[in-house]
């Protein structure tokens, strides 16, 4: 079936089975409950930060600032939960939009390129988080509803007997159902929202004909510059949220965090088989990319737990980095083989 | 005709690039419903009067009115909603989206919730190719296909904007006879709607067939405007090139002339090979001094032949032996070494480097012997650079120009002269004279005589009939893959050629 090999991100998928088929095989609790939604709104931070690379990648560029962009938002939306949810929420979106607008300028209009831009949003913007901060957590207020957005889940409105004993297998359904944790719901819908705009949509395609051919896209008469403008704008965004779900799960702005998100999103994307030079890609396999290098790190930490060997952090980057290395050839030789066949 | 006001006026248009003008008070009419020709040697400024018109460059000085209305496109955008569609000299599309994508990229049909269509384009695609006699899956990669189907969606997509005035530059470079009749029913088809187009090609035959009436530029000056029917050929390529009538007369349509024929042994020999699903059974053979034609319609497999004698792609039967020794190369590097040169169809994608030199493009497959221990021989490299760009007439400020800025003809010159200042012993060369003017392509021609003469074998392919029969000591002729005929000397001439080609008829090799 070389239709099937030659999608998008099936070595990822591939890959990421084989590893839950391990660690479901080899540690106690892997496929617990818990387990599923710890990692479900720990990556959901990833995620986002992820699809919003996956489309600036898409177009042939880079987005190195997403991190502290994360970072400072996270800040803002501290600062301003003490207000409430939405105010806390807006904030840190707010100052997500504003880095992607600048970078998309700076990109689009003034014809810098993406790895130099970016790189400057990115020194700048953790130098405005940690001004804003004065280089401590900025705490995030629990006297309102915000940390619902990091932490929360629908579990409260659960019927009774979904909990009882007897709830069987519907039950259980309906329970993991609400307990999913809303980051993860955000992360789903806009994962959903990504899908529906790269392929749905004439800015999808356009995003995705900017990166096979730039001057080709200008001489078809296709709005180049707005769609490199706006899939930095995009990719601002979806990293306040993020950082607005960091402040909300950590319980505190954390302007020193986001270091290297940007690598792990570029990781992400890549891994899910989208061409790092443009033109091809998709959003989908950019989402199991994320849970594939998401369950590596649950893994080692298992491995960890396990008490039999001790890996410093390390060298959990040394083998996360093989492993990484492994997906990839992996997914270009399938990829290759179906081309030929 | 004679209507009053021209549809588009283009008056006294300057242009220059740094301080090189490449238009110089240029100027260019043409009316409703007319198949105006634009016409120049490689450099002459077509390409550029285009990009003017259509916003993608920004003219220095100069008046453009669109139905009697200054025109201000600022971009190929603007252009197309303001009716003017152009198809780009080089094929412009995205070879890794689809051929549905690449028709509506732009003008996407959504549904009443503002999302894509995807089957109403993917319908309208196959509609609209099945107008020019297109069968393919729409939803594939467009790079998947031929560059002729390439070249027929550019065309398909730039007809089907509803545009008043079509602009075609060099439409029939990578056409065979048969889809440039499709064009040409197209054209027909555009006029009988009132729709003017612009015509840019070498091929003079092809400008009778279409057009009315024809501009020819020369240095970036227009220089006549006539009707078709006034001038003839020979006036034509005079204008041209300004030149003396009676010293065209004499050069004849091409310029392969009859030297002292020394043909020496043999050089290469190919046996049965088969390579990819394009190739089944060809055999050929090029001796030293000899001019080799492969004729063959598009799609025969006479490019893919060649790169396997490149060692570009591999052969899965066969032999290949040159100087009768069997060849295992298993890249181009091989092949250069052993001294075969080949000089790509597709200039865009497998032959310049756009961002570098005249001087650095032109020397590039040399440096290896340019140089001792890595360092680069500068002054023998500039003096070869010199010499070509002189014998050959390559059009350029300095050495030193990006390839990327010379016109399309140009950039094909430097690419030839890559591979004769090597010095090979086969040199292979596909579609050598591809959208080369008149006075450059017999300048070439000339030159690949000479270094036949000198002991040099040259296989050429070459979709143009005149060039293989004129040009060659032999033609073998694929068909669908296989190798189906082989002519001599005397027995070489078109009929001959073009019947083996079609139907495979002639004397079996
Ligand atoms: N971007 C550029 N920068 C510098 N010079 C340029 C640029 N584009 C074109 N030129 C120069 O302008 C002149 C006219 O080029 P143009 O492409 O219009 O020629 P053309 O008539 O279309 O030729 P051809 O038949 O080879 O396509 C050439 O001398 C070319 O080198
Ligand atoms: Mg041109």
């Amino acid at each position: 079936m070389p239709r099937l090999h030659a999608s998008a991100g099936f070595g990822a998928l591939l890959a990421l089975l084989l590893i839950i088929g391990f660690g479901a095989w080899r540690y106690d609790g892997f496929i617990s409950e818990y387990n599923i939604l710890t990692v479900l709104r720990y990556n959901s931070m990833f995620a986002l930060v992820g699809l919003g690379m996956c489309f600036v990648i898409m177009t042939g560029g880079i987005d190195l600032s997403v991190g502290s962009v994360a970072a400072l938002s996270s800040v803002v939306a501290a600062y301003l939960s003490p207000y409430g949810l939405i105010p806390g929420l807006l904030g840190g979106l707010a100052a997500g939009l504003a880095a992607g607008i600048i970078n998309g300028f700076i990109i689009s209009k003034m014809k810098i390129l993406p790895f130099i831009a970016t790189l400057a949003t990115m020194l700048a913007a953790s130098g405005v988080a940690l001004l804003l901060s004065n280089q401590q957590s900025v705490p995030a207020s629990y006297d309102t509803n915000f940390m619902a957005l990091g932490q929360g889940d629908f579990a409260l409105y659960a019927p009774e007997w979904v909990n009882g004993e007897d709830a069987g297998f519907f039950g259980a359904v309906i329970r993991i159902f609400l307990g999913f944790p809303i980051p993860a719901w955000i992360a789903l819908f806009a994962y959903f929202l990504g899908s529906l705009i790269l392929n749905r949509t004439a800015f999808g395609r356009h995003v995705l004909a900017v990166g096979g051919g730039e001057e080709a896209s200008r001489l078809m008469g296709l709005p180049t510059d707005r769609t490199i403008f706006l899939v930095y704008v995009m990719s601002g965004f979806l990293a306040g949220m993020a950082g607005v779900i960091l402040a909300a799960q950590f319980g505190a702005g954390q302007p020193i965090e986001g270091v290297g998100w940007e690598l792990f999103a570029i990781a992400s994307v890549v891994v899910g088989g989208t061409l790092l030079t443009g033109g091809k890609g998709s959003v989908g396999a950019t989402l199991v990319g994320t849970l594939l290098l998401g369950i590596l790190f649950t893994v080692l930490n298992f491995e960890n737990g396990m008490g039999w060997i001790s890996l410093s952090a390390y060298w959990q980057s040394v083998l996360r980095g093989g492993f990484l290395l492994v997906v990839v050839i992996l997914q270009s030789r399938l990829t290759r083989s179906a081309a030929a066949a | 005709m004679a209507t009053a006001e021209p549809f588009l006026s283009m008056q006294g248009i300057n242009k220059s690039f740094g301080n090189i003008p490449a238009l110089i008070d240029a100027s260019l009419e043409v009316r409703e419903g007319e198949v105006m020709a634009l016409i120049g040697q490689n450099g002459a400024g077509k390409s550029t009067m285009i990009k003017v018109l259509n916003g993608f460059s920004r003219k220095d000085a100069g008046t453009i009115t669109v139905n009697g209305a200054p025109w201000a496109a600022t971009s190929p955008e603007m252009a197309q909603r303001g009716g003017i569609s152009t198809i780009f000299q080089e094929i412009n599309l995205i070879p890794f989206r689809s051929v549905t994508e690449n028709i509506y990229l732009g003008r996407e049909i959504k549904t009443r919730l503002g999302l894509l269509d995807l089957r109403a384009m993917q319908a309208g695609a196959r509609k609209l190719l099945a107008e020019f006699d297109i069968d393919v899956d729409v939803r594939r990669p467009l790079g998947e296909f031929s560059t002729a189907i390439q070249q027929m969606v550019a065309i398909a997509r730039a007809v089907s904007f509803d545009a008043r005035l079509v602009i075609m530059d060099e439409p029939t470079s990578s056409l065979d006879e048969t889809e440039v009749g499709v064009l040409f029913e197209t054209i027909r088809r555009l006029k009988a709607k009132r729709v003017a187009v612009v015509f840019v090609s070498h091929k003079l035959d092809e400008l009778y067939a279409v057009c009315d009436r024809v501009t020819v530029m020369r240095d970036g000056r227009t220089v006549a405007v006539s009707t078709m029917a006034d001038m003839t050929k020979l006036q034509l390529v005079a204008t041209m090139l300004g030149r003396d009538l009676a010293e065209v007369r004499r050069a004849g349509a091409t310029a392969f002339t009859e030297g002292t024929r020394t043909i020496g042994e043999e050089l290469l020999s190919v046996q049965d090979l088969a390579v990819g699903r394009r190739v089944s059974d060809a055999s050929l053979s090029v001796r030293r001094g000899e001019i080799v034609g492969l004729a063959g319609l598009l799609g025969a497999g006479r490019t893919e032949t060649a790169r396997a004698i490149y060692g570009a792609s591999p052969h899965e039967k066969g032999s290949i032996r040159l100087e009768g020794k069997e060849t295992d190369f298993t890249a181009p590097a091989d092949a250069i070494k052993a001294g075969i040169g080949f000089c790509s169809e597709d200039r865009k994608h497998e032959g310049i480097i756009p961002g570098m030199s005249v001087r650095e493009n032109l020397t590039l497959a040399l440096l290896p012997a340019l140089s001792r221990a890595g360092i680069v021989d500068e002054s023998r490299q500039r003096e070869i650079v010199l010499r070509f760009i002189k014998e050959i007439g390559i059009k350029c400020s300095s050495p030193e120009q990006k390839i990327r800025e010379l016109s399309g003809g140009n950039q094909q010159k430097v690419l030839l002269a890559r591979w004769l200042c090597m010095n090979p012993k086969l040199l292979i060369l596909d579609e050598p004279t591809r959208g080369i003017d008149v006075g450059a392509k017999a300048e070439i021609q000339r030159l690949i005589r000479k270094l036949a003469d000198d002991g040099l074998g040259v296989l050429m392919i070459s979709s143009e009939i005149e060039e293989i029969v004129e040009g060659s000591d032999r033609v073998f002729v694929l068909r669908d893959g296989k190798m189906t005929a082989e002519f001599d000397g005397e027995a070489i001439n078109e009929p001959a050629v073009m019947g083996a080609m079609a139907h495979g008829h002639g004397e079996v090799a």
